[in-house]
């Protein structure tokens, strides 16, 4: 440890910290512009200047000189703030443009620069920040300084567009007075793909109602994955909470039953090129339209379309590839209600006008037909009938730049054009892309909609033909939040009165090989899928492992002595029954 | 000859994980399907037998169906395979024995497949009744007597 004094005051700090940390400690403010915590300093700037006193009786700049015992040190004194104004004079002559220097200047009581100004839209203090940001963070090494005195400046080789240059923006990020601005003429942008609803950053934690609610990095958008650099967000992690090294890994675990939750996929609107999504800038699915209207999306929550006003009308399509033979026969459950629940949020933040276009209107749960009641009550216009077109060609002068939604109004019974500026299509759910995949693996079936297929109806909505595999949520039909949740609840219950019991019952269906009539030929051996027969060479016999059998009888219909016999399908009970299905 | 009053008998074993519950979807979704299905459950299509399809046939049924998962689907993996096998084989057999081919049929019907199910029923019948009943025994003597 190293002991010094800064304007008086006393501190003890670890060797090889600079005179800037320690005066820090102290909570002694020092101005810097070229210094940055997590890059090495470089004291371009020097208006961090201090004096030493004592023997050497110096000045020196604060961000680079390392601390030494018994050091005393002024911060405020005449000939340290002389020297700082001087240097700061010099860099607002070089950079008159940067709106930072021109506030330290203010803040040091300096109003105009005495030197000779060359540019005055330069902004470029030439502190470095950006170069070494770029050589020590990013390690793309794009951008350097060129030239020397008077023409020095930050430049890419040649002047030319940057091929190192990965698009992070780093160095514009660290830039203390905006000199660098970015074009993205390669179109190289380290951007996540939901940019256009917002933008994102390579750490971050997926959505903000996320379970649990721990960032991950992106490795398509993380610097690091790019250069092999950066890794800053592991330095300032106290916690040290952060692994690059980390790599997904498949781990095997072994378990007594399965629970499928592997939800659905939301219906891709464009596959309906009549209602314009994909078209039209201000045709959104109810996805968008819920990442719009969160407080923590793009807009903060407020409703804008986009050209960044609000919408004077808004049309709510319901059904959107649900309830329709060309794509999904049913429906899909919960796109009534929240297609009410966005009427309700229009009203509640804009002075939209609301038309909510529906087929019928299924308020199948608790509350559900008292809020759709209530909205009638607000003043959302319901209009029976499915919408046959979305376009933006008007008619009239009033349809005039507006999107016009074509719909039989089935109630008036008459054709109708409806002008308004933004449409929300209420999609709705279909299977997950993998959901044949999936049903392969776990051996269960899909229904006909390729939904996962229950055990039965209405007996056993939760369980599946294979035993020890649950259902829950949207993989087994479309459903709400409360209705998975209760399917989720029964299903983890299923599964631990499983594990509570402990034993397992078998079906008392299983095969068995009677020793006096079994020749040994081991016929049974190569047709069971499940390895359960074993031949006993001693014996000269096959013998069947209770636990393993499953009891499908393939054995017994092949056995050619009949000693293979499957219990309560015995070829003697099954000849029975065909004799006793002919009794008239 | 025409057999318009002619009501054929049925058998159908149908393994109980796709085809049963198939018919059983085809029954609490209440769909109208011929009455002549007779149906046998099985815990696998594999388990059938083809001495419970002869038998089927000597105690009087006009045609006799397997039903059981799609390929690929079977409860027991291949279950459904063998059953294939063994339909092809016996197929030949049935022939001479002087038993038409087509009154021993293989069908896949999932448990999702309940309008697959009644059409089966429905096909199967109508094809049945235009062939008339089995003449298992009355067809031997004739090839005895020529």
């Amino acid at each position: 440890m190293v002991k010094l004094t800064i304007d008086g005051k006393k501190v003890e700090v670890e060797e090889g910290t600079t005179i800037l940390q320690a005066a820090e400690k102290l909570e002694i403010p020092i101005p810097t512009l070229c210094y940055h915590p997590l890059l090495e300093p470089y004291a371009a700037c020097r208006v961090c200047m201090v004096e030493l006193k004592g023997e050497t009786c110096k000045l020196v700049p604060s961000c680079n000189t390392k601390v030494a015992e018994g050091m005393e040190i002024e911060t405020k004194s005449e000939r340290a703030v002389k020297a700082r104004k001087l240097n700061l004079e010099l860099i607002m002559a070089r950079a008159p443009a940067a709106e930072k220097v021109q506030e330290l200047a203010k803040e040091m009581g300096i109003e105009k620069t005495r030197f000779e100004i060359i540019d005055p839209d330069e902004k470029c203090i030439l502190c470095g920040l950006c170069v070494r940001t770029c050589e020590e963070i990013v390690g793309a090494n794009a951008i350097s300084f060129a030239n020397r005195g008077k023409d020095r400046m930050v430049f890419t080789p040649y002047g030319e567009p940057s091929e190192a240059c990965i698009g992070c923006t780093a160095c514009a990020f660290f830039c203390p007075t905006e000199a660098i601005t970015f074009e993205d003429i390669h179109k190289r942008l380290v951007v996540h793909e939901e940019m256009e609803l917002g933008p994102s950053t390579a750490v971050r934690v997926p959505i903000r109602q996320a379970v649990p609610m721990v960032p991950f990095i992106d490795e398509d958008s993380c610097i690091h994955f790019k250069t092999g650099e950066c890794k800053i967000c592991e330095r300032v992690c106290e916690k040290e909470a952060i692994n690059h090294e980390m790599e997904d890994e498949e781990i095997e675990v072994e378990v007594g039953s399965i629970i499928l939750a592997s939800g659905f996929k939301s219906f891709d609107a464009s596959r309906i090129p009549a209602y314009g999504y994909g078209r039209y800038e201000n045709v959104i699915t109810a996805l968008e339209f819920e990442k719009l209207v969160n407080a923590s999306g793009p807009t903060s929550g407020k409703i804008l379309m986009t050209n960044g006003n609000e919408p004077q009308a808004v049309g709510i399509v319901h059904c959107v590839g649900s309830r329709d033979k060309k794509y999904n026969e049913y429906c899909s459950r919960v796109c009534c209600m929240y297609s009410l629940k966005f009427a309700h949020l229009l009203k509640e933040k804009t002075n939209a006008e609301v038309y909510d276009f529906y087929i019928d209107m299924r308020c199948f749960g608790k509350g559900y037909e008292e809020f759709y009641h209530r909205l009638m009550k607000e003043g959302t216009n319901f209009i029976r009938g499915r919408v046959s077109e979305v376009t933006d060609m008007p008619l009239t002068e009033k349809e005039e730049g507006k999107l016009i939604i074509r719909v039989e109004d089935t109630l008036l019974g008459e054709i109708r054009r409806i002008p308004v500026d933004m449409v929300i299509l209420a999609t709705g759910l279909e299977p997950g892309i993998d959901q044949n995949e999936i049903a392969k693996v776990f051996n269960i079936s899909c229904s006909q909609d390729s939904f996962f297929l229950e055990r039965h109806p209405k007996l056993a909505p939760v369980s599946t033909f294979s035993d020890g595999i649950f259902l829950a949520g949207a993989c087994q039909s479309p459903k709400d939040i409360p209705d998975t949740v209760a399917q989720a609840g029964a299903a983890a219950s299923q599964a631990l009165a499983l594990a509570d019991k402990g034993t397992f019952e078998l079906e008392p269906i299983t095969a068995v090989i009677n020793e006096e009539l079994c020749a040994g030929c081991q016929l049974c051996v190569s047709l069971c899928p499940f390895t359960a027969i074993n031949y006993n060479a001693e014996k000269g016999i096959s013998e069947i492992n209770d636990a393993l059998c499953k009891g499908c009888g393939t054995c017994v219909s092949a056995c050619p002595s009949g000693a293979s016999q499957q219990k309560h399908f015995r070829d003697e009970q099954i000849f029975a029954e065909i004799e006793g299905i002919f009794i008239e | 000859m025409t057999h318009e009053n002619f009501e054929p008998k049925l058998v159908g074993f149908l393994c109980t994980w796709c085809s049963y519950t198939g018919a059983d979807l085809a029954g609490t979704a209440r769909m109208d399907y011929a009455p002549n299905m007779r149906v046998i459950r099985v815990m696998c299509s594999g388990r059938v037998d083809p001495q419970f399809v002869l038998k089927a046939f000597k105690e009087g049924a006009d045609g006799v169906l397997i039903s059981g998962c799609h390929p690929g689907d079977c409860h027991y993996q291949e279950g459904n395979y063998k059953a294939l096998r063994r339909h092809r084989l016996l197929s030949k057999l049935l022939e001479q024995l002087g038993i038409e081919k087509e009154r021993f049929r293989l069908e896949w019907v999932s448990a999702a497949e309940g309008a697959k199910f009644q059409k089966v029923c429905n096909e199967f019948t109508e094809e049945i009744r235009n062939m008339g009943p089995l003449n298992l025994n009355g067809g031997i003597h004739e090839q005895a007597k020529a």
